[in-house]
């Protein structure tokens, strides 16, 4: 915890998925962030942590980025960001450099200091005080990077764990992939509906209403499956609910329900 | 064997179609993950035994030429022959003059992917030796004209009515769909096979440089009677199957069934060391064996040594969520999944094999069970960045990752087209909140909505002072 | 030619030539230490509890286990058990415990001793050792110990001592180097229950090529 003398100074990494479709994610990490008593910018030379050139291949123009985003976030205590991909992404810079050039040092101080906001929470600064409620059950996706590179498994569910009337259940199978991959849903789109279909169904099965994760890739990948395939089932970043930043309509909801949201609150 | 890599994306698409396949992945799905979690819960020290396997095998690939000329010597000190094999084409014609020299008609087989992989079944057959698969699901596949789809689970894409179809076909017998009869009847027709056979072949999980044996690693037991009855054992294996010695051997046993099949340990791990003994009974008189290194040798020293680290279990594909979509078949050689993304691009070409290494979302679930801790998805973007440097990459990739790239190098503009991107689909969606149809996105609306964005960028928000 | 192309390889990857007698060393030294790696915790535990073990992992493999007191109690089992499944042929090894035994109590089962033959319906042989972490049986080609009689009978029979149960795999490698002075007979069977084949449909059958029956005659000595 963070005691009266040291308040950390927080770079935020807004994700370009946040920035430019759900600025919610992000103003909810922010709170949070301030909530365990952090200090947030938000560095303006950021914009994509790289990862579609990193799996398509392009290394030059990735470490183009990784150099500028480095750059970026120099000086920060720590740098947090709302999505384990991205943030892995930013873990994978120290491999992009040679062992002799003076970026690779750089890339693993920022490796060193970079968080997904859970993780961040849960066991950089043990914070645990979430002042949110939330009325349904929900179930948890697992994102691959977070889960498989970054270690992410208990720390959304002990927060979400603190919010008031909210049930978790467990759906078979959270820890597949939803089939999003970045260029991977484009470039292999039919493999990738099996998959995200294959994830709806265990959503479903689950029973819960409300489908949270921490990656607005695969969020956005599966909300709008279930959109598509007619289900009630709402997706949400697990950020909005431990901010309890409700307002906004899940992701890929239509506008009117916020009314019916805000009428039954 | 036919390659069918360049057309994967056609390949995965009638995968996705067939009723029966997709039943029948169905089946690995519920089985072999579900077992390897089980084996790997009741072995505390399963964690450690992977570190141990990965650097035991680093160790051996930094010293891969000594151990392959001590197990060389220690196979002909008891008798034996090795034979060195640089391609498929040379691994085939050393096989054949062997069959020749014996005089053999016909031979048969233990499972071998090897031998898939050289193409061994064709060769033989075009020159006058009739190969007899005796695993139970090479030999349906044989009988159907067919070819594995998984590593260990070589008929995992056919369903108990396929397997019967095809007894019927070629046993004479009634039909039956009780699994238990059908594999009566292939243990009844093989028995007569393996009397018959002039020469057995077999693969290799395992070639021990101290004592100059092969191993195998079966639960049927065909492979046994397949190098115990012939007068000619060939071993058909490849140059980084060796291990030092037998305590090392074993390390990788005790991961290899339980990463594999789940099993505690297969039913028979058998060692071949030379021919047959003086005042043996039984046991073969010649015995040979069959280095194969097509493209192997190249890989050491380079980014993708450490998928010689391989011992072949097939966890990676059986935890792969695009081969549980699309079955082995739709990689379109011989090795699928995870692994076979990374080494048929060695073996048949990136330009052959590129879309193999792409086909991955890069979930991580495959070097996250791999006994040897490969890193297959840094092996498969290895390859995609050969092929980009190589220009092979689809022109709308380059293109549009260097446009992309162009703009995200560039904060103020990156800005701008999210803005205008974020108004843009906002007003597209309406109050819906998503959209259906989006232009140059149809990979993605064809199948799901696209959620709308809110409307205003963060950054702008942010800049204007929101909180 | 392919040898030196493939080793030319190799040494290239590894940014060597051949290998000096130093980079050697590594290799060598391990070829000779045949050193143990990590041995999980179950296959080190006391010998009694190695029995158990043993007992509990072949029966989880689908091995029957037969204990007995002494072997001139094998005749008997024996003659009980093929009996009961009406067989009345028993190919046998021709080692000297199996010559050696009193094998009246067989009455109208015969007994022959060769190699085993398509058709045969029980075999018996003796066995090297057992190996508790995964309840294996270790037995090996010999002159008296045809390996057919280990594969081709739909019965096999294997007679163990408790005496001879041992841990890991590592320790049954060790007695057998001493018992063999080094050499490897022509083939050492690791055998882990009876055949089995799950190739139709995942569907896991007892029986394919192997035997469908595993019984292990356990001598407490």
């Amino acid at each position: 915890m963070p005691n009266a003398e040291h308040t950390p100074r927080v770079g935020l990494f807004v994700t370009c998925l946040a920035d430019m479709f759900r600025p919610t994610v992000a103003f909810a990490t922010v709170r949070l962030l301030e909530q365990a008593g952090c200090t947030v910018e938000v560095p303006e030379k950021q914009t994509c942590c790289g990862q579609p050139a990193f799996n398509s291949g392009d290394r030059n123009t990735t470490r183009d980025i990784a150099k500028m985003t480095i750059e970026a976030f120099d000086g920060y205590e720590y740098v947090v960001g709302p999505s384990g991909s991205c943030i892995g992404m930013l873990h994978y810079y120290a491999d992009l450099f040679d062992d002799n050039d003076p970026w690779k040092k750089r890339a693993e101080d920022l490796k060193a200091r970079s968080f997904e906001i859970t993780s961040f929470l849960v066991d950089v600064i043990g914070f645990d005080q979430i002042k949110a409620a939330f009325d349904g059950t929900i179930t948890y996706h697992d994102s691959c990077s977070g889960l498989r590179q970054l270690g992410i498994k208990q720390q959304p569910r002990k927060l979400l764990g603190k919010v008031d009337n909210l049930e978790l259940a467990e759906m078979e199978e959270a820890e597949t992939c939803c089939g999003f991959g970045g260029t991977f849903c484009v470039k292999y789109p039919d493999i990738s509906n099996r998959m995200v279909a294959n994830k709806t169904e265990n959503t479903s099965a689950s029973g819960a209403d409300t489908l949270v994760g921490g990656d607005l890739g695969c969020l956005l990948n599966m909300a709008g499956k279930l959109k598509r395939e007619g289900k009630s089932i709402e997706a949400r970043h697990v950020v909005e609910i431990l901010a309890g930043m409700l307002d906004q309509p899940a992701i890929g909801e239509a506008d009117a329900k916020r009314y019916e949201l805000a009428k039954q609150v | 064997m036919q390659i069918k890599s360049p057309e994967f994306k056609d390949n995965a698409r009638i995968a996705l179609q067939d009723v029966n396949l997709q039943k029948a992945l169905g089946n690995l799905k519920a089985g072999f993950p579900v077992k390897r979690a089980n084996a790997v819960e009741r072995m505390p020290e399963f964690e450690d035994l992977r570190d141990e396997a990965r650097d035991l095998k680093n160790h051996i690939l930094e010293n891969l030429d000594v151990y392959l000329e001590q197990f060389e010597s220690k196979v002909v000190e008891n008798g034996g022959h090795v034979h060195w094999a640089r391609t498929s084409d040379d691994a085939c014609k050393t096989i054949l003059d062997i069959c020749k020299q014996v005089g053999a008609k016909t031979v048969t087989k233990g499972k071998s992917m090897v031998s898939e992989e050289v193409n061994l079944n064709e060769y033989l057959e075009k020159n006058g030796v009739q190969p007899v698969e005796t695993d139970l699901g090479e030999y349906i596949l044989q009988l159907r004209e067919d070819h594995p789809s998984h590593i260990i689970a070589p008929a995992i894409h056919l369903n108990l009515e396929d397997v019967s179809e095809a007894f019927h076909k070629h046993h004479n017998r009634p039909k039956s769909d009780d699994p238990a009869v059908l594999m009566q009847e292939a243990r009844e027709m093989l028995r007569k096979q393996f009397v018959a056979a002039d020469v057995g072949i077999t693969g290799a999980n395992f070639c021990v440089a101290e004592t100059g044996s092969t191993i195998i690693v079966t639960n049927e037991g065909n492979g046994d009677l397949t190098q115990t009855l012939p007068k000619t054992h060939i071993v058909i294996t490849s140059i980084e199957k060796v291990v030092p010695t037998l305590e090392d051997m074993s390390l990788f046993l005790r991961l290899l069934a339980r990463s594999a099949t789940g099993q505690e340990f297969t039913v028979y791990n058998t060692l071949s060391t030379g021919p047959r003994r003086e005042g043996d009974q039984d046991g073969p008189e010649n015995f040979h064996v069959v280095l194969v290194d097509n493209g192997r040798s190249e890989m050491v020293g380079t980014e993708l040594q450490d998928m010689l680290r391989c011992i072949r279990c097939s966890a990676c594909m059986n935890h792969c969520p695009v081969y549980g979509a699309v079955g082995g078949h739709s990689y379109g050689w011989v090795y699928p999944g995870p692994m076979g993304s990374v080494l048929t691009p060695q073996m048949i070409g990136i330009e052959n094999a590129g879309l193999l290494p792409n086909a991955s979302t890069f979930c991580g679930k495959c070097e996250s069970v791999c006994p040897v801790r490969i890193p297959l998805p840094k092996l498969m973007r290895h390859w995609r960045e050969n092929e980009f440097e190589k220009h092979l990459s689809p022109k709308a990739v380059r293109w549009g990752i260097s446009g992309w790239g162009f703009f995200a190098k560039r904060p103020a503009l990156y800005r701008w087209v999210s803005r205008s991107s974020a108004w843009f689909m906002n007003k597209l969606a309406g109050k819906k909140g998503r959209i259906s149809r989006l232009p140059l996105a149809g990979g993605w609306t064809d199948w799901r909505d696209m959620p709308a964005p809110e409307g205003q960028t963060f950054m702008d928000q942010w800049k204007q002072g929101k909180r | 030619m392919s040898k030196a192309e493939i080793l030319g390889n190799i040494r290239r990857g590894l940014g060597r030539g051949e290998p000096t007698a130093q980079q050697r060393s590594a290799a060598e030294s391990r070829l000779a230490a045949k050193a143990d790696n990590l041995i999980p915790k179950r296959g080190q535990l006391p010998h009694d509890e190695q029995v158990k073990l043993f007992k509990d992992m072949a029966i989880e493999a689908a091995a029957e286990i037969i204990e007995l007191d002494s072997t001139s109690e094998v005749p008997m089992a024996v003659s009980e058990w093929l009996h009961k499944m009406n067989i009345r042929e028993l190919v046998s090894a021709s080692n000297a415990e199996l010559t050696e035994m009193d094998w009246s109590a067989l009455g109208d089962i015969q007994r022959v001793e060769r190699v085993a033959q398509v058709g045969d319906m029980a075999s018996i042989t003796s066995s090297f050792a057992g190996i508790a972490e995964t309840g294996t049986l270790m037995l090996h080609s010999g002159s008296e110990s045809p390996t057919t009689l280990n594969f081709l009978p739909d019965v096999h029979m294997v007679v163990l001592h408790k005496s001879t149960i041992v841990g890991p795999y590592e320790d049954a490698w060790k007695k057998l180097r001493a018992a063999h002075g080094g050499k490897m007979p022509r083939t050492v069977n690791m055998i882990t229950g009876p055949s089995r084949s799950a190739d139709i449909e995942q569907k896991l059958q007892m029986g394919a090529h192997g035997p469908r029956t595993l019984v292990i005659l356990l001598i407490n000595d």
